[in-house]
């Protein structure tokens, strides 16, 4: 038997529910932990970004008409794909971050866990973080979170999978759309992301994945006057960028949430504030007895 | 439309006046001007398309891409053409016709307002002598079913009540069943009722089944004396694309070279980005030349292209994207 030639690979972007390359036509190559060539990615340039905000303000509305029900269930059904493509991930974790086959396999256990417990809460936020308010006259006060709108998401550098898993589910659960820069150096976990998230009933444009340097693409996401937030967990340690990018964002009043200094642990319960971040609440008036 | 002569305007207007003198002979007959318009030269399908599309792939950057934002943006005819339309919505579309970006002193104002007849006195109240023109639609828009007496009393009430440019629909059917000389007549007798108001012929492109159709029909209007041919209504599918619009910059071209007389091109419908629009500049000065790259003798037919053109304006002013937050709808 003769030997088998390498299937080389270079991914692509996700953008708007379908796989285009780098309109810069650019790639780059992705190595191991030691260094060794896995694969190309395509380096993501500004009008990328452009391109993925217009699909993600393309999906916005109609991702939070859907039902929070209907939500959860599309999400489920992503951790569902997940755990199919199981293996997978395994591998990609593995060549991203060094982690042996046993840590890998947690990992990939702990990021599916983290989707379906964020699954889960699609159609519980509004209980909790809702509210019957009581007020001094004959009429219903009723607050109910509403979605943000485009949410641009900088991806933790280090953690490629959990991280990954940990700022983009937040964001999407509740009604946003994303458009998501991967980590630079780690991206294939992102990329077979984009590649579940394609297959498992998400609509185009809810999720768009730019694999790339968040360095050249933030600013333009930042600065984006169509953009309603922005997520900076991405350039953690990057205090000059993370203040640039936050002057950039007070244009249009996005939210911001901030960079900490160091990249969290991952592992730690997430609590509800990656999804609170992007959110606004709508109160309104209903007169009782009518 | 030339109210102010240029060099070209008195050959414009000369187009106005008459039939070209050396085509009397043609529009004699149904047989005659049949034979004229099927001598055309035949258009060649897939060289068009590819020509067309070659023509797409110019890249217009920093400077230059600067000038052809502005020079569309005075080129658009800002249209609103619904059932629902209302005197509100007119008056709204007609100020941001005038004043297109209001943070933007720089921006210039579009070319024209396009209504329904109906509504061409309320465009006309608004835009006052701003110098914005009020363009109606007329002839039984945007199919051409009526008979003449009612198209021409549809363009006469349209022109009354302050258009100065109407844009006329042809008798589709008529043109497809060969009756060459009773759209010609149509066309005549629609520029008389015009009076001093310009005359657009709109073919309906995506209904001329061929290209062959529509150069015919290009040379058809022109012959008549139309100062524009128009691609499309807007109202069906394809609208205006850039081959079709090719064409009649072609027939243009020959038109000027046989006469001496520049007729306006006018595609319409389907034109919604700033990049689709630059397209079409590219092709224009390419087929027809740069004589037409002005208000005067190019109109895009739009409504949603104009907020992609000032989103893309912003972008170059101010070096970050822009949204959609940040201008009308309407």
């Amino acid at each position: 038997m003769s030997t088998r030639i390498d299937v080389r690979k270079t991914y692509k972007l996700f953008i708007g529910g379908a796989f285009p390359r780098s309109e810069s036509g650019y790639s780059y190559v992705v190595n191991d932990h030691k260094g060794a060539f896995v694969a190309n990615a395509a380096l993501a340039s500004r009008k990328d970004a452009r391109d993925a905000v217009g699909a993600a303000r393309k999906a916005q509305s109609g991702w939070a008409g859907r039902t929070a029900y209907n939500r959860a269930q599309i999400l489920y059904r992503v951790a569902e794909v997940m755990e199919d493509r199981r293996w997978q991930f395994v591998q990609a974790v593995q060549q991203s971050e060094g982690l042996s086959g046993s840590k890998a396999e947690r990992v990939v256990d702990e990021a599916v866990d983290r989707w379906v417990w964020y699954a889960g809460w699609a159609d519980k936020l509004a209980q909790v973080v809702g509210n019957a308010n009581p007020v001094a006259g004959p009429f219903f006060n009723l607050s109910t979170p509403e979605p943000t709108g485009v949410v641009a998401v900088l991806a933790p550098e280090r953690s490629s999978l959990l991280g990954l898993v940990s700022v983009l589910a937040p964001v999407i659960v509740s009604g946003n759309t994303a458009v998501l820069v991967s980590s630079y150096s780690r991206p294939l976990p992102a990329v077979n992301l984009a590649e579940v998230l394609a297959t498992s009933d998400v609509p185009g444009g809810v999720v768009n994945i730019l694999t790339g340097k968040a360095a050249t693409v933030a600013p333009w996401l930042a600065a984006h006057m169509d953009v309603n937030a922005i997520d900076l967990t991405g350039v953690a340690g990057d205090a000059a960028l993370a203040t640039d990018l936050e002057v950039a964002a007070a244009d249009n009043l996005k939210r911001v949430r901030r960079a900490p200094a160091a990249e969290p642990d991952w592992s730690a319960e997430p609590g509800l504030e990656p999804m609170t971040a992007f959110l606004e609440t709508k109160t309104v008036w209903h007169p009782m007895g009518v | 439309m030339p109210t102010t002569p240029t060099t070209e305007a008195p050959a414009a207007t000369a187009a106005g006046s008459a039939p070209g003198g050396d085509f009397s002979d043609v529009t004699r007959s149904d047989a005659s001007l049949r034979r004229f318009l099927h001598g055309l030269p035949g258009v060649d399908q897939v060289g068009a398309d590819a020509r067309a599309a070659s023509l797409g792939t110019r890249s217009i950057k920093t400077t230059a891409k600067a000038q052809a934002l502005d020079l569309a943006i005075r080129m658009v005819d800002l249209t609103t053409l619904e059932g629902a339309d209302t005197d509100g919505k007119v008056r709204a579309l007609a100020s941001k016709a005038v004043r297109p970006d209001p943070a933007d002193p720089t921006c210039p104002s579009v070319a024209a307002v396009c209504v329904y007849g109906d509504l061409a006195a309320t465009a006309r109240q608004t835009l006052g002598d701003s110098g914005v023109h009020v363009a109606a639609v007329a002839t039984a828009f945007p199919s051409g079913r009526a008979s003449r007496e009612i198209k021409l009393a549809d363009t006469r009430d349209a022109v009354a009540a302050g258009a100065d440019e109407i844009d006329m629909v042809i008798d589709r059917g008529a043109f497809l069943s060969g009756r060459y000389l009773e759209v010609f007549e149509e066309i005549v007798a629609v520029k008389e009722a015009c009076g001093p108001a310009h005359l657009k012929v709109i073919f309906e492109t995506g209904e001329l089944q061929t290209y062959d159709n529509v150069r015919r029909a290009s040379w058809l209007a022109m012959m008549a004396g139309g100062h524009f041919i128009k691609t499309s209504t807007g109202k069906t599918q394809p609208a205006a694309t850039l081959p079709v619009t090719m064409i009649m910059l072609e027939a243009v071209r020959d038109w000027r070279a046989a006469t001496g007389q520049m007729v306006g091109v006018k595609p319409a419908g389907g034109i919604r980005t700033a990049k689709d629009a630059i397209k079409y500049l590219v092709t224009v000065n390419e087929v027809a030349g740069p004589d037409w790259l002005d208000p005067d003798w190019f109109r895009f037919g739009a409504s949603t292209l104009l907020n992609d053109l000032l989103m893309q304006r912003t972008k170059m002013r101010t070096g970050r994207y822009s949204g959609p937050d940040y201008f009308t709808l309407d």
